[in-house]
């Protein structure tokens, strides 16, 4: 055996981000909301041993909220999304090749380690990101992806293992695809799974031991590397390298000098949205947006400024609303007052085939009726013209806030909103 | 006359992007116009600015930021309105500032190690020390690495 891969993934991952600012939450359950605070898309396990399902809507437990009895969050993102980088970052202090597979879980190669005490090794690692980020994490390791990932969940329910399951031994392989159900292999989708209890394949072992012949034919050749992946042969790459880095640009000179940010808002939306409308013609979507912002720095005379802020998405999209609500955060990052503003701009990169989105269990967003919507806004525009119906944060102030009653402060990104520490 | 440029940064945007994506982008590059005559020869010795996040944080992914308030460490530097620098990725030694959650709330105070024991020690004769025991719910946050103090309301 030669491949070996880690599979890293933050416990409770939103949940412990608050819980790094507020120790006091340590022990006590914990759920996140989804935007506008509707439902439950986070929680801590004390929060899911009280019995409370994921997508709960919001109401249903806000008695037990009001008493204290869990603690509610709004979903910060800009939290998340920072402590999810020095999480990555930190892990990749310990091999140069890693593949961030989402927001809190991160594939290591660890092939270069045969030989090293791979237990206190995952132990170190584990023990390093808890100590620099505060965030705590389990690692499964094993010869191939898909049997890292099965480490990974059984580490996370053993006590014993502690957070931390090395399968390299074909025997404990053995038992680890034993003790796994076929629905919860990763890559076995709800379909799959019916199908295959249908014909009395219930755990990993006995998908594993089925004739690669009926797997090939019933579930084609993503079946069939699966089930190889499960046997120990790695079929699945390291997806280090990210998909071709092209971009969407959308910026214009404005035809007069802009000074406010009500203008530029306005200026900026418009050019995310038309960003959002190029990846859905394309079929794509994209995780990073930058908003730029430019005076004339032709004109000898006036005072020169330029800027830039990029943001790193939760989930690829390719909607309106969602990108001009990001641009809108990192404009106002960058904006200053006291400049005549000539140019702005919208610049979507990390761009992916909408199929290919790697959706995110714990994402916020509906993004069936989010597409549903964006849809409809297409049609009307291909009927209509450009500029009959938009989302209104393009033209009308103030008219596209989301509800986050219960957002934690920035704490890691916002100088004013820095956690206090007493001296007292 | 030569006359610095600002590089547009729109093209140098669609380069990869790594891990900093939150942080800013800094383009400090300028050059001169060839054409206008002599090139600049300060061209050749153009270096970065002065970071001062870079020199503050040594550890990005471990370092957190906080703000200060109360009088109790005052004879230590660590005045009402400071914002302390934090590195978690550092152990507790003696005699260093740590920010600790004790009682439910963050506290800054000096780690003090005498014999088998360890004391949280204010730096404010009006302050008590407090003894670190076992059954106490007490843990150390990370260590304070920079006090970042203003002279005078500015």
């Amino acid at each position: 055996m030669t491949s070996l891969f880690a599979l890293c993934d933050c416990n409770n991952f939103y949940a412990s981000c608050e819980r790094v600012f507020d120790p006091s939450l340590e022990g006590k359950p914990v759920v996140v909301l989804s935007n506008n605070d509707g439902c439950v898309i986070a929680r801590s396990s004390e929060a899911k041993a009280l019995g409370i399902p994921m997508g709960e809507p919001y109401f249903k437990i806000r008695n037990l909220a009001e008493h204290g009895l869990v603690h509610v969050f709004s979903s910060n993102y800009v939290l998340y999304g920072d402590m999810s980088n020095r999480v990555m970052q930190t892990l990749s202090l310990f091999t140069p090749n890693v593949e961030v597979y989402s927001i809190d879980e991160c594939f290591l190669d660890l092939g270069a380690l045969y030989g090293v005490d791979l237990p206190s090794y995952a132990k170190t690692i584990k023990r390093t990101v808890q100590q620099w980020t505060g965030i705590p994490v389990s690692l499964g390791v094993a010869p191939t992806k898909a049997l890292a990932k099965i480490a990974n969940r059984l580490s996370k329910k053993s006590v014993k293992a502690g957070g931390v399951l090395v399968l390299t031994e074909p025997r404990h392989i053995q038992k680890a695809l034993e003790a796994t159900k076929i629905e919860d292999v990763w890559g076995i989708g709800r379909q799959y799974a019916k199908f295959l209890k249908k014909h009395n394949i219930h755990t990993a072992l006995d998908f594993a031991n089925l004739p690669e012949s009926w797997v090939k034919q019933h579930m084609t050749i993503v079946g069939l590397r699966l089930q190889k992946e499960l046997k120990g042969e790695p079929c699945l790459e390291l997806e280090e390298a990210l998909p071709a880095k092209k971009g969407i640009c959308t910026s214009r000179s404005f035809g007069k000098k802009i000074t406010t940010l009500d203008e530029l808002q306005e200026a900026t939306a418009s050019y995310a949205a038309k960003c959002a409308r190029k990846l859905r013609q394309q079929k794509s979507c994209a995780r990073l947006v930058t908003v730029f912002v430019t005076t004339n720095t032709f004109s000898e005379h006036d005072r020169q400024y330029y800027n830039s802020k990029t943001i790193c998405l939760p989930v690829a999209t390719n909607s309106d609303m969602e990108l001009i609500h990001y641009a809108g955060i990192a404009l106002k990052e960058i904006y200053r007052e006291g400049y005549w503003f000539k140019k702005s701009g919208v610049i979507v990169t990390e761009i992916v085939p909408e199929r290919q989105v790697q959706l995110n269990l714990l994402d916020t967003v509906d993004r069936e009726k989010h597409g549903r919507l964006m849809e409809a806004v297409d049609g009307l525009t291909d009927r209509f013209g450009r500029g009959k119906v938009w989302v209104a944060a393009q033209g009308v102030d103030n008219s596209w806030q989301l509800k986050s009653e219960f957002k934690s402060p920035s704490y890691t990104t916002r100088l004013s909103e820095i956690q206090t520490v007493y001296a007292r | 006359m030569c006359s610095a440029k600002i590089v547009p940064i729109a093209s140098h945007l669609l380069e990869p992007l790594d891990f900093d994506l939150l942080g800013d982008i800094e383009i400090p590059f300028f050059y001169s116009y060839v054409e206008c005559g002599f090139p600049s020869p300060s061209d050749d010795y153009l270096e970065d600015r002065i970071d001062l996040g870079k020199y503050l944080v040594q550890n990005p992914t471990s370092t957190f930021m906080m703000r200060v308030k109360g009088s109790s460490m005052e004879e230590a530097n660590i005045h009402d309105g400071d914002i302390l620098v934090i590195d978690r990725s550092l152990k507790a030694a003696d005699g260093v500032p740590v920010v600790c959650f004790l009682n439910g709330e963050f506290t800054v105070k000096t780690f003090k190690k005498a014999g088998d024991k360890a004391f949280l020690m204010p730096a404010n004769p009006a302050f008590k020390p407090i003894e670190v025991t076992e059954e106490m719910d007490m843990r150390v946050w990370g260590v304070v690495v920079w006090v970042l103090h203003k002279p005078v309301k500015l």
